[in-house]
């Protein structure tokens, strides 16, 4: 992503990023930090080990407000099946049943509203689609006024108990209002690490300090955009815009799981039953180079025979897998976990296999 | 007696009589952070100056180094396959790359030397 500094904006922790020795970068018209002075292996170890603090206000937080059960009208995620104190992961799709973004939407207990979260690069036109689509029946109000942290690894749920009486109560993909260092907040037991860990929305104004109350327990280390990425990958989660965007659809991301079941049976969502067939011309898969050398993002994959199927769409180094990694899309028949492939890095095949996801186990706690 | 010379792209290269050792500055490991796999040329390679000549990833990017000089590659530091961290614990020590004959020891003489490096540092 390139912009020009001047037309960047900010999230209510930049002055905070900086008094922590941020390395700051733009990232989705946003100025982040994409690593701060610890660097990106040692606080991508530190989450897996402790607790990392990310900044991740630059996401689209909203509310949707009126009859919500016609967001089914863009996602075919279970919407009206979704129990009060629930977050669900969702795609949001187009027309055509391509993937326009990922998000998570969440029914709070007692109230009516849906409390949704986009993607930081895609949220102007995700709500616009969205208000658009469902004008005639709820009304979507944008919230990007607040703040979004994530508190993420194995000593996230004893931290957070300190600043949030009873939150360590909470099970995995649960939301609940409550307070904060004092704030009020809206926590949920979900984050994009593969470890156990909390996202943790407040207004704005209360960031500054709710962030400084976290960051002063020993356990917890800021944790920027550059380990974000690779404990994710690790993690097996697909990042939008790289590992799957509106050329892809559901059964080609691998993402069918996200499908709730009675949208399944009815095949009320658009290119229903195309994708509903899952029988994509191309899929995504996990991928493990069996040397040392990381394949990165648009590194070609070719078959045993040098015929390119595919193409890599994140990759990199794992520091807790301690190799290297990659997601990529591949001709379907070499999909299945163990199929041998070649990447070809700098002009040379580099062997590969086909991977299960995620690369590191999840630790949620269910 | 060897003597040390810097290139703009951020390597040095200190000759020893015939044979020039190259690697990369503290600043280039700072600025590229953990390196997790370096690609080494092979012995009898011949690179020019300027040329591409071995490859370092860091845990989110791969970046190029060049030859500073051309030349004959006569060995390389095989150690940094196992242990690339080396390019950041000493990137002007133990965390070289490769060794050359040079061709041409004028191309050598070009470079920055220690002042000039740090003056174009602070440029930066």
């Amino acid at each position: 992503m390139t912009s020009s500094t001047d037309t960047l904006r900010r999230t209510p922790l930049y002055a905070l990023h900086l008094e922590l020795g941020a390395k700051m970068v733009p990232f989705a018209g946003y100025e982040m930090p994409v690593q701060y002075p610890a660097g990106v292996l040692k606080e991508h170890l530190h989450t897996r080990e402790k607790a990392g603090l990310f900044d991740v206000s630059h996401m689209g937080q909203a509310f949707l407000s009126g009859d919500t059960a016609a967001l089914e009208r863009v996602t075919p995620a279970d919407v009206s099946g979704l129990k009060e104190g629930m977050q669900r992961y969702g795609l949001l799709l187009t027309d055509t049943g391509t993937i326009k973004d990922d998000f998570m939407f969440a029914r709070l207990t007692g109230e009516a509203e849906l409390y949704l979260v986009v993607n930081a690069g895609t949220k102007e036109a995700d709500f616009e689609y969205i208000a658009e689509k469902l004008k005639d029946a709820a009304t979507l109000t944008p919230r990007l006024d607040r703040a979004l942290l994530a508190l993420q690894g194995p000593k996230a749920a004893e931290v957070l108990e300190r600043h949030s009486p009873g939150i360590s109560q909470l099970t995995f993909m649960k939301i609940v209002r409550t307070t904060v260092a004092g704030a009020p907040a809206i926590i949920s037991r979900t984050g994009y690490t593969g470890e156990d860990g909390f996202e943790i929305s407040i207004e704005g104004a209360d960031a500054d300090k709710v962030a400084r109350a976290l960051l002063r327990e020993v356990e917890v280390l800021p944790i920027g955009l550059g380990a974000r990425d690779s404990l994710r990958l690790e993690a097996g989660l697909c990042l939008y815009g790289h590992d799957m965007d509106d050329m892809v659809d559901p059964a080609e991301a691998a993402l069918m799981w996200s499908i709730g079941k009675r949208r399944r049976d009815a095949k009320d969502f658009p290119a229903a039953d195309r994708i509903m067939a899952n029988n994509p011309a191309t899929k995504r898969v996990g991928i493990r180079p069996e040397g040392r050398a990381p394949a990165r993002e648009g590194t070609e994959i070719a078959d045993k025979t040098g015929r390119i199927i595919g193409k890599v769409t994140s990759g990199g180094f794992g520091p807790s897998l301690n190799a290297p990694l990659a997601m990529g899309y591949v001709e379907s028949a070499f999909a299945s976990d163990g199929t041998p492939l070649d990447l070809m890095v700098r002009g040379k095949p580099m062997p590969a296999l086909v991977t299960a996801m995620p690369f590191v186990p999840h630790t949620y706690r269910r | 007696m060897s003597e040390v010379r810097y290139t703009d792209q951020h390597e040095w290269i200190r000759l020893d009589g015939d044979e020039a050792t190259v690697g990369i500055t503290k600043y280039a490991a700072e600025s590229l952070g953990d390196v997790v796999f370096v690609e080494l040329p092979a012995s009898g390679k011949a690179v020019a100056a300027g040329g591409e000549a071995a490859v370092v990833e860091s845990v989110k990017a791969a970046s190029d180094i060049y030859a500073p000089a051309g030349g004959t590659v006569t060995l390389a530091n095989s150690a940094l396959e196992s242990a690339p961290s080396k390019v950041n614990e000493d990137p002007e020590g133990e965390g070289w790359f490769f060794k050359l004959k040079l061709s041409n020891k004028d191309e050598f003489a070009k470079l920055m030397d220690a002042a000039a490096y740090a003056k174009f540092l602070e440029s930066l």
